[in-house]
């Protein structure tokens, strides 16, 4: 056998692990990576900056339920993915990611660009390595990406020293990993699933509670058949949206914070609460004793840590979602609608969401979103930023599939929306991906734009210009007297911005040039950046504020 | 609520930091662990004794798993344990004092190790509360410094009940 230097071996090792695609951006530590890189056909995105690096290979993972890859440098290329880690590392996305360390002989000697990136990554990583040997590279290549595929997804960081991506060896890649101490739960315990058959046969007010676990197991069609079979209302997290068609009648959309009133409802009357691949996150449970208080919990999870972390739970099931719900189907009785369907289908119509429209040319936020569903049919992708725009568009867009939002849910990251925009229109290249942005946010991180205009991404960037941080500043005017403390942020000119990057561009504040605007921005042949001018000082509604129960929601105006 | 987990670990680099870090971030308390190669070179094994009701201690267990190099977690019964803690301490004495300090060691089956003009260093082995015991009788002579390793512990062998 040849033998090929280490940065060939990666190569190679990606290609056994059927990447065709990885974002990145070099520096000295990895330069014999991207030396083997340049004469490989996987297609290498070059990003503005490594956070935008790794949002874009945790967008392109999360719309295209591949594992996203990343490259970095040594020192401060390495640190500039940390954000971008955690973030992944909170909403379960598969990601490896490659660092390159000083030389192995200059580790711990504060060499130039030398950091300590496998102890930095270590807490928000599902697991990192660090190779000093070439004989370690190929296995563990493979380890990676088994676990960061496998069980609960999640990053997984390979550190590099550069005399591993040097150094010679003849090449060959393991069929099998060697982990002894990491064997994930799939196959649920049938006394278990049996015992949760019975108790959904029994429940008179049951609802299902569902998250992005199933979204990431790919359980939509089995979470369907569960609730056409059974006739179970179902509430989604925000990760969740998109397991079930929200048009349908028993889709009571999101719940928690910002969710809706029927669902909110719902969920404190059930009496039975199937939670399925959701963490009970306190931003979804409010106060925890009065959530769902009086229903018993199922909860399904592969994560056996996620089961009695916050709350207890009657009948838990540690497994794959989609593989627990698929044994469970053929137990579950076939219902008609009964009182408690009823119930919750008039709580629709007695609590819809609804915002104020005084017919003016004011650009409501959440008439944009309903104006994109008409146009793109609900049959697009929409990624958001971080804030006020970000809860609008989980709220106003009618999701019908899976893997159709992407947000930065768990760590909440300003900055996430354009590059993860990026990266799930390179994973999706034929789906329309919309990026939902606030004038905030999209300039933590708008050098992408940059990215985009280089390899021509058509994204639809539409930015809803507040001229504000409005989601804090909704905190200050509910709970500090609207003390406005740092949360105006004078924008910069969006079009101007966009144009010197080559990138269409067009700023509005009339409602009646929103129609065609949108239009344009869809049709055009490439990138386009929509600036739209909303009220400055809309709210967030419903809202349950921090702490209170899920009953004591803000319902809002009028 | 004291427990006493045995935990085996694959030897690689930084398990250590991996499950101190853990308990930190997850806000869990350590009294003591202690760390030791086994009969398998590739294995280690930790004893932690943590503090906490049973749901943290649940909560600590599955945290404990998700690490890839951990391998088995075991909490042990404390009534079906043998349990060892080692204490070296250093005790100011005087001449006059010697003896009667040699007596209380031999009584808790210790043994004098090191002997200097001014003090003498005891070690000894047992469980917590032996030491304890021990430690308080010294408190009189005056104590100049001490370390203890913290618990090490296997479970017996099995009873045959007929
Ligand atoms: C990196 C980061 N820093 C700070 C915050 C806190 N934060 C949450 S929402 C928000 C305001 C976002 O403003 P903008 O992007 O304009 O969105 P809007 O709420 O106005 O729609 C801030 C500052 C955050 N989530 N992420
Ligand atoms: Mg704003």
């Amino acid at each position: 056998m040849p033998k090929m230097n280490g940065g060939q071996i990666i190569i190679e090792s990606l290609k056994k692990e059927n990447v065709d695609v990885v974002f990145g951006y070099p520096g000295g530590a990895v330069i014999n990576l991207y030396d083997a890189l340049y004469s490989s056909d996987i297609k290498h995105y070059l990003g503005r900056h490594e956070q935008g690096v790794v949002h874009a290979a945790d967008g392109y993972a999360r719309s295209s339920g591949k594992v996203g890859v990343c490259i970095a440098t040594s020192g401060p290329g390495g640190t500039n993915l940390v954000t971008g880690l955690a973030n992944a590392h909170m909403d379960s996305v598969p990601i490896v990611a490659f660092t390159g360390q000083v030389p192995s002989s200059l580790i711990g000697k504060d060499a130039f660009q030398e950091a300590d990136i496998t102890g930095i990554s270590l807490p928000i990583t599902k697991h990192n390595f660090l190779v000093t040997d070439v004989k370690e590279l190929a296995k563990t290549i493979k380890e990676a990406f088994f676990i960061a595929r496998t069980g609960r997804p999640g990053p997984v960081l390979i550190d590099l020293a550069k005399d591993v991506t040097q150094a010679e060896m003849e090449f060959e890649y393991p069929d099998k990993v060697d982990l002894p101490g990491y064997n994930p739960t799939f196959e649920g315990h049938k006394l278990q699933i049996n015992k949760a058959a019975k108790k959904i046969n029994e429940a008179k007010k049951p609802l299902l509670y569902v998250g992005g676990g199933a979204v990431i197991s790919g359980a939509d069609k089995e979470v369907r058949e569960l609730v056409d079979k059974a006739k179970i209302p179902i509430t989604t997290t925000l990760m969740g949206l998109g397991i079930y068609p929200e048009n349908k009648e028993l889709a009571l959309e999101m719940l928690g914070m910002h969710g809706t009133q029927y669902a909110n409802l719902a969920t404190t009357e059930a009496d039975l609460l199937i939670a399925v691949g959701a963490r009970f996150d306190d931003r979804v449970t409010g106060k925890l004793d009065e959530f769902a208080s009086g229903a018993d919990i199922i909860q399904i999870d592969i994560d056996p840590a996620e089961i009695g972390k916050n709350v207890s739970v009657d009948i838990p099931i540690v497994g794959d979602v989609k593989r627990v719900i698929k044994e469970l189907l053929p137990y579950i009785e076939e219902k008609e609608m009964g009182e408690w369907q009823k119930y919750v289908i008039d709580l629709k119509k007695r609590y819809p969401l609804k915002y104020e429209d005084d017919g003016s040319e004011t650009i409501k936020p959440q008439y944009i979103m309903e104006e994109i569903d008409k146009y793109t049919k609900g049959d697009a992708t929409i990624v958001t930023e971080v804030g006020q725009h970000q809860m609008w568009a989980a709220q106003y867009h009618k999701y019908q599939k899976p893997r159709q939002f992407i947000t930065s849910g768990g760590l909440g990251t300003m900055g996430y929306g354009l590059p993860a925009a990026v990266g799930a229109q390179v994973g999706q290249p034929d789906e329309k991906v919309v990026l939902i942005a606030g004038d905030g946010s999209i300039q933590m991180n708008i050098q992408e734009l940059g990215t985009a205009a280089a390899y021509n991404i058509p994204i639809k960037v539409i930015i809803f210009n507040n001229n504000y941080l409005g989601m804090v500043r909704q905190w200050q005017e509910f709970f500090f007297e609207k003390r406005y403390a740092s949360t105006k942020i004078p924008a910069p000119d969006f079009v101007k911005m966009a144009d010197s990057y080559g990138i269409w561009g067009r700023s509005i504040d009339k409602k009646s040039d929103l129609d065609k605007a949108l239009k344009e921005a869809m049709e055009h042949d490439g990138p386009a950046v929509l600036d739209i001018h909303i009220p400055q000082e809309e709210n967030v509604y419903p809202m349950v504020p921090a702490g209170a129960g899920l009953k004591d929601m803000i319902e809002g105006e009028k | 609520m004291t427990h006493i987990l045995s935990v085996s670990v694959l030897n690689k680099p930084g398990v250590l930091t991996r499950i101190a870090g853990l308990f930190s971030r997850r806000n869990f308390n350590i009294e003591s662990l202690n760390v030791g190669r086994t009969e398998n070179p590739e294995i280690s094994r930790m004893t932690i004794v943590v503090n906490g009701d049973e749901k943290t201690l649940e909560q600590v267990q599955k945290q404990l798993h998700k690490l890839i190099n951990v391998l088995k977690i075991k909490e042990l019964d404390q009534t079906q344990i043998v349990e060892r803690d080692l204490i070296l301490i250093r005790v100011k004495c005087t001449r006059q004092q010697r003896s009667e300090i040699i007596q209380i060691a031999d009584t808790f089956r210790a043994q004098i190790v090191d002997v200097a003009p001014d003090s003498l260093m005891i070690e000894a082995t047992g469980t917590e509360d032996k030491l304890e015991a021990l430690t308080e009788l010294l408190r009189d002579f005056g104590i100049a410094e001490f370390v203890r390793t913290g618990i090490v512990a296997l479970s017996r062998g099995q009873v045959i009940e007929r």
